[in-house]
């Protein structure tokens, strides 16, 4: 198995320039650091030879990438205008009241966080739900209690 | 009766053209080797003769674009092809569809494409949300490692994005493509001359790519004659908001507005009315209900104004709030905004907080005409559309529905209150420090 640095290396050679691969490089940090601590990006700097601070400017850029520790579980649930129109707010109140905590948070447990997200892109099968970066479409209030279950047994 | 017309999305009902074999079976890449037969020039030729134009929302010619590129003896740097699979505009879900369920005809146009603008580098830059798409085009991409004779000389590499809408913008890519913050270039230099690592760079959007291979096959004049003047061609047009059948629809341009939206979307749902449309896209001027006897087209719709975009579709209807719709929109915006010009980074946040006050009813009559005034110094003094589309947008909605607007004034609140569904709406930008509703200054 390769380490960090190897698969880093790899996706550098991929490109014209390193730079490029900055990335994909902190992506795969917060894969394997659960978010950007301070040592993942010590870690994602000397993979790419640069400076931390370099990568934590960038990542402080991206929504999808985590400066601050999340829970195990990332739910995200668009609430731009198409799925709003067909309830994304009430989809949005049922996980938070299904897991105990406001919109925003994680749970205690450090399991799950939820959180509104802007547009994802699947308007149409609204409201889309992205569960661990998968999404679940034509998600109803009434679908959240068996989504959440899912997601405390461990799959 | 408005009908579907399957170019982009040809047979992708009947087989699972995700699989290479399938695709093959319908005359996948047959089109690439025919392409291959030609001189680059006269691909470039041939896709001038179809007129298409870009798909990503900016409509701009695809193969005039190509040919702003300089030739390798020209400029001795690496040519760079660039696909922006950054879709990102609420209300678009097209390339979405597409890469998932024809990634084949998308790799294929990106072949005939680098071979036009001969490159051997190609760069799709998917948004990160994507893990879908993104895990279908690897494994199209893994059957085609085993092709040689297909795939050529040229790499194709997928770059996950990590979530940004403005990454969608051509030079904003670049910049992330580059591993920095995704914030827009100035323009010129334009990314033809200058583009990826200072090199001749094309930018195209995904469905343009997916269009390339029915254009080379039918030849380009006999593309031209789908469609009407300036929108030759297909389109795939994404409906969603409050119709019986949202989805994706491949349309020939200038399909009736009223047959997208009753025909293929099936009508507005509950016996309601329909009350606006927003025709191509959150960034595109809003249409009032009685304004859908239009072509889907890119004339037709300048004629009111507004705009194809990347052709997403919103219908609204009756119970809904267009207070309330300008202050998502607005927060969508305010949230996405890269921060590097100020009219856009305090504008769009000011929209939303003079918005938020006419909603809870707290606003003066002149804060509508403070909102329009804000609208109007953010346009046209941004490096890039981001802003200046909220404010048109935005505006848009209080020139076409101002009795609602001073209605929310002269009542001190919400005529429509929780009975529209854009009422409390939680937007990412409401989480950010300095937005709490609660610290707007009464």
């Amino acid at each position: 198995m390769s380490t960090y640095y190897e698969e880093v290396q790899e996706i550098k050679a991929q490109y014209p320039n390193w730079r490029s691969a900055t990335l994909p490089a902190l992506r795969l940090a917060q894969e394997q650091h659960g978010y950007l601590s301070p040592e993942a990006l010590r870690e994602c700097a000397d993979a790419l030879g640069t400076t931390p601070a370099f990568c934590e400017a960038v990542a402080s850029f991206y929504d999808m990438l985590h400066l601050a520790p999340t829970g195990r579980h990332m739910v995200e649930v668009c609430t731009n205008v198409s799925c709003a129109l067909v309830g994304a707010q009430q989809v949005l109140e049922s996980f938070e009241q299904e897991l105990g905590i406001r919109a925003g948070e994680t749970t205690e447990d450090g399991e799950v966080t939820l959180r509104p997200i802007e547009c994802l892109g699947g308007c149409g099968w609204a409201t889309v739900v992205s569960i661990d970066h998968h999404y679940r479409t034509h998600v109803k209030p009434e679908d959240v209690p068996a989504i959440v279950q899912e997601l405390r047994s461990g799959e | 009766m408005a009908s579907e017309r399957m170019l982009v999305m040809a047979g992708a009902d009947e087989r699972d053209l995700t699989r290479l074999a399938e695709y093959e079976a319908v005359g996948g890449y047959e089109v690439l080797q025919k392409a291959r037969a030609m001189s680059p020039n006269a691909v470039i030729d041939e896709v001038i003769a179809s007129e298409l134009r870009g798909r990503g929302g900016a409509f701009f010619p695809t193969g005039r674009k190509w040919s702003f590129v300089p030739k390798p003896d020209q400029n001795p740097n690496p040519h760079y092809l660039v696909v922006n699979a950054d879709e990102s505009e609420p209300g678009s879900f097209k390339d979405n569809e597409i890469m998932a369920r024809v990634p084949h005809r998308f790799i294929e146009g990106c072949l005939i494409a680098a071979y036009a603008v001969e490159s051997k580098s190609v760069f799709v830059y998917i948004r990160g949300e994507y893990t879908g798409p993104y895990e279908v085009l690897r494994s199209a991409l893994e059957e085609l490692q085993e092709r040689p004779e297909l795939r050529g000389d040229v790499t194709i590499v997928l770059h996950r994005g990590a979530g940004a809408y403005i990454c969608g913008e051509e030079t904003a890519l670049l910049e992330s493509l580059e591993g920095k913050r995704g914030q827009p270039r100035t323009k010129p230099p334009f990314p033809a001359v200058q583009g990826l690592n200072a090199s001749p760079t094309v930018v195209n959007n995904v469905e343009t790519m997916a269009t390339l291979p029915p254009i080379i096959e039918m030849g380009g004049a006999e593309y031209a004659k789908l469609g009407v003047p300036d929108s030759r061609g297909t389109r795939v047009v994404s409906i969603s908001g409050h119709v019986e059948q949202p989805g994706n629809y491949e349309i020939e341009n200038g399909t009736s507005m009223r047959e997208l939206i009753y025909d293929l979307g099936g009508g507005i749902p509950g016996g309601r009315e329909l009350k606006a449309v927003i025709p191509g896209g959150s960034s595109t001027v809003i249409l009032k209900g009685d304004e859908i006897d239009v072509g889907y087209d890119f004339d037709s719709l300048l004629r009111l104004n507004t705009a194809m975009g990347s052709a997403g579709v919103v219908a609204l209807d009756d119970h809904c709030c267009m207070v309330q719709l300008g202050i998502r929109i607005s927060e969508f915006y305010e949230h996405e905004s890269c921060g590097k010009c100020t009219p856009c980074r305090e504008g769009t946040r000011w929209m939303t907080q003079i918005l938020r006050r006419l909603e809870s009813g707290d606003a003066l009559q002149s804060e509508l005409d403070l909102l329009l005034d804000v609208c109007d110094r953010i346009n046209g003094k941004c490096l890039c559309p981001l802003g200046e589309t909220a404010a048109i947008a935005v505006a848009s909605y209080v020139e076409k529905f101002r009795a609602e607007f001073i209605a929310h004034v002269e009542q001190g609140g919400c005529p429509f209150g929780d009975s529209s569904p854009l009422h409390d709406v939680l937007a990412p930008a409401a989480m950010h420090l300095h937005s709490a509703s609660s610290a707007v200054p009464a």
